[in-house]
């Protein structure tokens, strides 16, 4: 039995988040395997990001026991390639989507850079460019890009260091609904070909449903996680709320999720 | 020798040259010209100018202070200029984009250098060359200070380039990669603070703008990439200056004016040839 291919990428066992002195969520149990693409769900401030920023170890963990690859979490890990949740890039920057891109290696490196070593992070991030199919963007300013043209080239940042592991902070956010299915199926591919496994967080579960393979839903304190349907159904969000909560599903597959809006804010 | 103008440049460069007064001045003018593009750069990237123009305001308290006592001003804009750009970096990036409170310590520098001018019985020169700068009063001495002071800034920031670039696009992408984003912003305060000072003695506490911030606006609308937005900053910041020190030789006029003036012109020129491509 090889050690390695069966340790997960990322463990939790009784995973606590705290913010100052208020819980954010608590026992958190679940288990991310090699090539899994997986659903953050959960209402705004459930507390999705902070589970990301445990991960890459810029938050201490409040309790329990998380492992990442194996280990306690650190910062610098070169195995993650992160993309934090942003907001559309200033109309005015004019620097081009390559030199961000190039960044995501070069911006380690202390000191100047040999001509040839600006040009060969200058291939690969062009490489990187093209795996997310935005080689044409290359040379435009970041700051006339549309919304999902700019998560294209975020992602593309982080696919330069060859993570094993993408967080992806809320990829979906500024796209229609077609451009959102698009990025998802983008980044299905991205995670096969390169067999990277991706955590995403999102608001709306649909757009993730084809390509999912596991959900880690947030709300109420309390942290569930499993397949998709194991998950997103009425006992469990409402077990999860503490609150009746209904999931309803359409001819399509489409699901909605009654009552969350609701129980996560009690007293709005 | 005559020392009217000819449009032979490399004569009336020679005929400025036979005075000490103008020789420092185009040394130490070119040095704080190099500085003040790059530092400006990212000033200008990290939109922090305003956080520039406080701490060239609180140099002013600490040149008169200077002056006050008997000391350098230089020495006085250093200390000052140092201590409130890591007061700044201590509050954090996004304390120093709070204008309101920033504009309230600024004002009270600014009070605080006027008493010790008003205690100084040299007042009116003394105020008038910390606000608008002298630059035809630089002595060697002088030169030499900003020559040390502008190769530091500049040798810290070819070292710190990439990652402080990273820092200003990106900082949560620079924070995970394991960047110490808090120390870059504070060393960047530093570089800033030491910036202003020595740039204080060419356009003054008043007019710092118009070298740390105007040329680096005009690079960062022509360029797409850091490196050559710094090489054009650079090369505005110097045509600026020795326009000025050139212009004000001939014509009896401040070398600040004609620094912030031509400099203004070229950002207008910048703007109306982009607001025209977009039509």
């Amino acid at each position: 039995m090889s050690g390695k291919t069966r340790t997960p990428i990322i463990e939790a066992h009784a995973l606590k988040a705290v913010y100052g002195t208020n819980i954010i969520w608590n026992d958190a149990e679940f288990e991310v395997k090699k090539g899994q693409f997986v659903g953050v769900l959960g209402p705004n401030g459930a507390g999705k990001t902070t589970l990301f920023k445990l991960i890459l170890g810029i938050l201490p963990t409040a309790g329990g026991h998380l492992r990442v690859f194996g280990r306690q979490p650190s910062r610098g890990n070169r195995r993650i390639g992160y993309v934090p949740q942003r907001h559309l890039v200033d109309k005015d920057v004019r620097l081009e989507s390559l030199e961000l891109v190039r960044l995501g290696l070069g911006g380690l490196k202390w000191g100047p850079e040999s001509y040839s070593g600006i040009h060969k992070e200058s291939e690969q991030a062009m490489a990187a460019l093209k795996s997310v199919d935005a080689e044409d963007l290359a040379h435009r300013p970041l700051g006339i890009l549309s919304g999902g043209e700019l998560q294209r080239v975020f992602i593309a940042q982080a696919l330069i260091g060859k993570p094993d592991l993408l967080l992806l902070d809320e990829p979906l956010a500024n796209l229609d609904i077609r451009r959102q299915t698009n990025m998802i199926n983008l980044i299905a591919k991205i995670a096969r070909e390169n067999s990277v496994t991706i955590l995403l967080i999102a608001h709306d579960i649909n757009p993730l449903l084809p390509s999912m393979d596991k959900v880690i839903y947030m709300a109420n304190g309390q942290v569930a996680s499993g397949r998709t349907e194991e998950v997103i159904n009425s006992a469990t969000l409402s077990r999860l709320y503490d609150a009746p909560v209904e999931v309803l599903k359409d001819s399509r597959g489409r699901l909605a999720v009654l009552g969350a809006e609701e129980a996560a804010h009690p007293h709005g | 020798m005559d020392n009217s103008f000819s449009w032979n440049l490399l004569t009336d460069l020679q005929n400025m040259w036979q005075y000490d007064f103008m020789r420092h001045a185009f040394e130490a003018g070119t040095i704080v010209a190099v500085v003040a593009g790059i530092i400006g750069y990212f000033v200008v990237l990290r939109r922090s100018a305003f956080a520039a123009h406080a701490l060239s305001h609180v140099g002013f308290a600490g040149a008169a202070g200077a002056v006050l006592i008997g000391v350098n001003p230089i020495a006085g804009l250093l200390v000052f200029t140092s201590a409130g750009g890591l007061t700044m970096a201590a509050l954090g990036r996004r304390a120093a984009n709070r204008d309101t409170q920033v504009g309230i310590v600024l004002s009270f520098m600014l009070g605080l250098g006027v008493l010790f001018i008003s205690l100084y019985k040299g007042y009116a020169t003394e105020a008038y060359s910390i606000l608008f700068g002298q630059i035809l009063g630089i002595s060697s001495g002088d030169v030499l200070v900003t020559l040390v002071a502008g190769l530091v800034v500049i040798t810290a920031m070819v070292f710190i380039f990439r990652p402080l670039l990273l820092a200003s696009l990106d900082e949560d992408v620079a924070e995970a990669k394991g960047l110490p984003v808090a120390a870059l912003g504070l060393g960047f305060m530093l570089l800033i603070a030491v910036a202003v000072s020595i740039a204080v003695q060419v356009v003054g506490v008043l007019l710092i703008f118009a070298l740390m911030v105007t040329p680096a606006a005009i690079a960062e609308r022509t360029t797409h990439t850091a490196a050559r937005g710094v090489i054009v900053a650079v090369i505005v910041a110097l045509l600026v200056t020795w326009f000025g020190l050139f212009a004000a030789y001939y014509l009896s006029y401040p070398v600040s004016f004609f620094i912030t003036s031509s400099v203004f012109v070229a950002y207008v020129l910048v703007r109306l040839r982009q607001a025209r491509r977009l039509t």
